[in-house]
C-alpha cells in the first residue's frame, strides 16, 4: 500500500511569502558560494545532497487530504482521507489521470471541521459526470456539512449543480467494513463535536490515520484503546499540531495531540512509521524540522528493542508500506 | 516511586526518585497530595528535586503541571531543581522548560524563592 499526502497542514492551508523566500534564496546563495555549480544538474544535486530540508523543500501548504493506494488497486478507482484544500490538487490529478474516463472516488472524512471539507468545492472530478464519489463517515451532519458550505453566500455552485453521482454513507465506529478493496475500522476520538480515525488494512499493511484527536493519555482504558487501534500499524499519521505544553496546558481541551504523546503511542502499540501530521499553521518549516529533529532523539531516549521510524509528513510525500 | 520531602525554613523540597509514567502518576499524585496542602499553603515555596528522577513520560508531566496548579490556588508555588540530563531533554522537548522555573541545584532553587530557606539549606 502507498500513502500519499496531498495536504498536511492544520486548520488552515498555508504558503511562504515573498520574504520567506528571498531569505531563502539568499541563505542558498551564501552556502553555494564558491561551489561549481555551473550546470543545472550539478545545482540540483547540490540542493537534494548538501541543504537543510527547510532550505530546499517546503512541508506545506494545503489542509488535510491523503491518498491511499491499496496494492493492485483497481484502475479508475481512488481513496482518500479528508477532503482539505489539498483536495484540489487531488483532483486535478485523478482527472488528468482519468482522462475523460469515469472514476470512483472512495472518501474518509475524519470529520466535518472546514479545514477538512474546504477542498471539496474546487474538487474538480465532482463536477464531471460520469465520476461516482462516496463519501464515508460517522458523523449524521455529513451530508449537510456538504451541501451548506457550497450555500450562497459562501459559494456560487449549489451542491445540487454538481454532475458527478454523490453518494453519503454512514459507518459505524467500531466495526470493520469492507470498502475499495480494504478492511476499514473507524475509532471515535476525543475532538469538538467528535472526529474518526480510521484502521486500514490490505495486503497484511496497516495504516492508521488519526487526525484532529486530542490523545490525553489520562485515563488507563482510554489509552489502552487507542493503542490497541494502532496496534502494529506500519504507519499511523498522527496529529501532531501542538507541543506536549501546549496541549496540556493554554491549549487543553482544544482537540489535538502533540509529537511526543504521538511518539509514545506508537512505542506502546509498537508501530512501525510514524507521520507527524496537521502542522501548526504559525510553525515555519525550520519549526517543523526542529520538532521532527526532536520527535527522533525523543524516540531514541526512550527507545526499548522496538524502533519507531518518525517522519515528518509534507504535501507530496510519498510513502510505501 | 520512592517520594522523600525535606524543609528548609519556609520551603519544602520534595525529592522522587525513579521512573513517572503512566502506571504511577496516581501513585505519585496521592504522595504529593498533602505536602501541596500543607507546604503550599500561605504562598509558601515547593522545590521538586528531580536528581532522582530517571524519566518522566508525558503523563507525569501532566502529574507537574496539576501539581503547580494545585500549589498556586493556594497562593504557593512549585519550582524544579537539578533534573538529569535525559529528564532535562525531555523537558525541551516536550515545551515545559517554558511553563517551569527550572534552576541547576536545589539550592539555587531555594535561593530563588526564599533567602530564609537557602540559608537553612546551607546550614544543613
Amino acid at each position: 500500500m502507498r500513502v500519499r499526502f496531498w495536504g498536511t497542514r492544520g486548520s488552515m492551508p498555508v504558503s511562504l511569502t515573498w520574504r520567506d523566500l528571498r531569505d531563502r534564496l539568499a541563505q542558498v546563495v551564501v552556502q553555494a558560494h564558491g561551489k561549481p555549480l555551473d550546470t543545472l544538474e550539478k545545482a540540483c544535486a547540490f540542493v537534494e545532497r548538501e541543504l537543510d530540508f527547510s532550505l530546499s523543500h517546503t512541508y506545506g501548504g494545503h489542509s488535510a487530504c491523503v491518498e491511499l493506494l491499496p496494492p493492485g488497486e483497481a484502475p479508475d478507482q481512488y481513496v482518500v482521507c479528508d477532503m482539505g484544500s489539498g483536495a484540489r490538487p487531488f483532483g486535478a490529478h485523478v482527472l488528468a489521470r482519468q482522462a475523460g474516463r469515469g472514476a470512483t472516488i472512495h472518501v474518509f472524512m475524519s470529520h466535518m471541521h472546514w479545514d477538512h471539507i474546504m477542498g471539496f468545492p474546487f474538487f474538480g472530478p465532482a463536477y464531471a459526470a460520469g465520476n461516482r464519489i462516496l463519501i464515508y463517515g460517522c458523523h449524521e451532519a455529513l451530508e449537510h456539512a456538504f451541501r451548506r458550505q457550497q450555500d450562497p453566500p459562501s459559494f456560487p455552485v449549489p451542491f445540487s449543480q454538481l454532475a458527478a453521482s454523490i453518494e453519503f454513507v454512514p459507518l459505524a465506529p467500531g466495526k470493520t467494513h469492507q470498502i475499495a478493496g480494504l478492511r476499514v475500522t473507524p475509532a471515535r476520538q476525543f475532538h469538538s463535536g467528535d472526529s474518526y480515525g480510521f484502521r486500514f488494512e490490505s495486503g497484511g499493511k496497516h495504516l492508521v490515520y488519526t487526525t484532529d484527536s486530542e490523545h490525553k493519555l489520562q485515563d488507563n482504558e482510554e489509552t489502552r484503546r487507542i493503542v490497541a487501534f494502532f496496534r502494529e500499524a506500519d504507519l499511523v499519521v498522527f496529529d501532531a499540531m501542538f507541543s506536549l505544553a501546549e496541549a496540556i496546558s493554554v491549549k487543553a481541551d482544544w482537540g489535538h495531540s502533540s509529537n511526543v504523546v504521538g511518539v509514545e503511542l506508537c512505542q506502546m502499540a509498537r508501530a512501525r512509521k510514524l507521520a507527524l501530521f496537521h502542522h501548526e499553521p504559525a510553525n515555519d518549516d525550520r519549526a517543523i524540522e526542529r520538532i521532527l529533529r526532536e520527535s527522533r532523539r525523543l524516540e531514541e531516549l526512550t527507545r526499548d528493542a522496538h524502533r519507531l521510524e518518525v517522519v515528518a509528513a509534507y504535501d507530496g510525500l510519498e510513502i510505501d508500506l | 516511586m520512592k517520594l522523600t520531602s525535606q524543609t528548609y525554613a519556609d520551603t519544602l523540597v520534595i525529592t522522587p526518585a525513579g521512573r513517572l509514567d503512566h502506571d504511577n502518576c496516581d501513585e505519585f499524585r496521592a504522595g504529593i497530595q498533602p505536602h501541596l496542602e500543607t507546604g503550599g499553603s500561605d504562598g509558601r515555596g515547593i522545590v521538586l528535586d528531580l536528581s532522582g528522577l530517571e524519566y518522566v513520560s508525558s503523563a507525569g508531566l501532566r502529574c507537574f503541571m496539576l501539581a503547580a496548579r494545585e500549589a498556586r490556588n493556594q497562593g504557593g508555588q512549585v519550582v524544579l531543581a537539578a533534573l538529569r540530563p535525559v529528564v532535562a531533554e525531555i523537558f525541551q522537548i516536550s515545551r515545559f522548560n517554558m511553563l517551569f522555573e527550572i534552576h541547576p541545584s536545589v539550592r539555587e532553587a531555594l535561593a530563588s524563592i526564599s533567602a530564609p530557606a537557602a540559608a537553612a539549606f546551607d546550614r544543613g
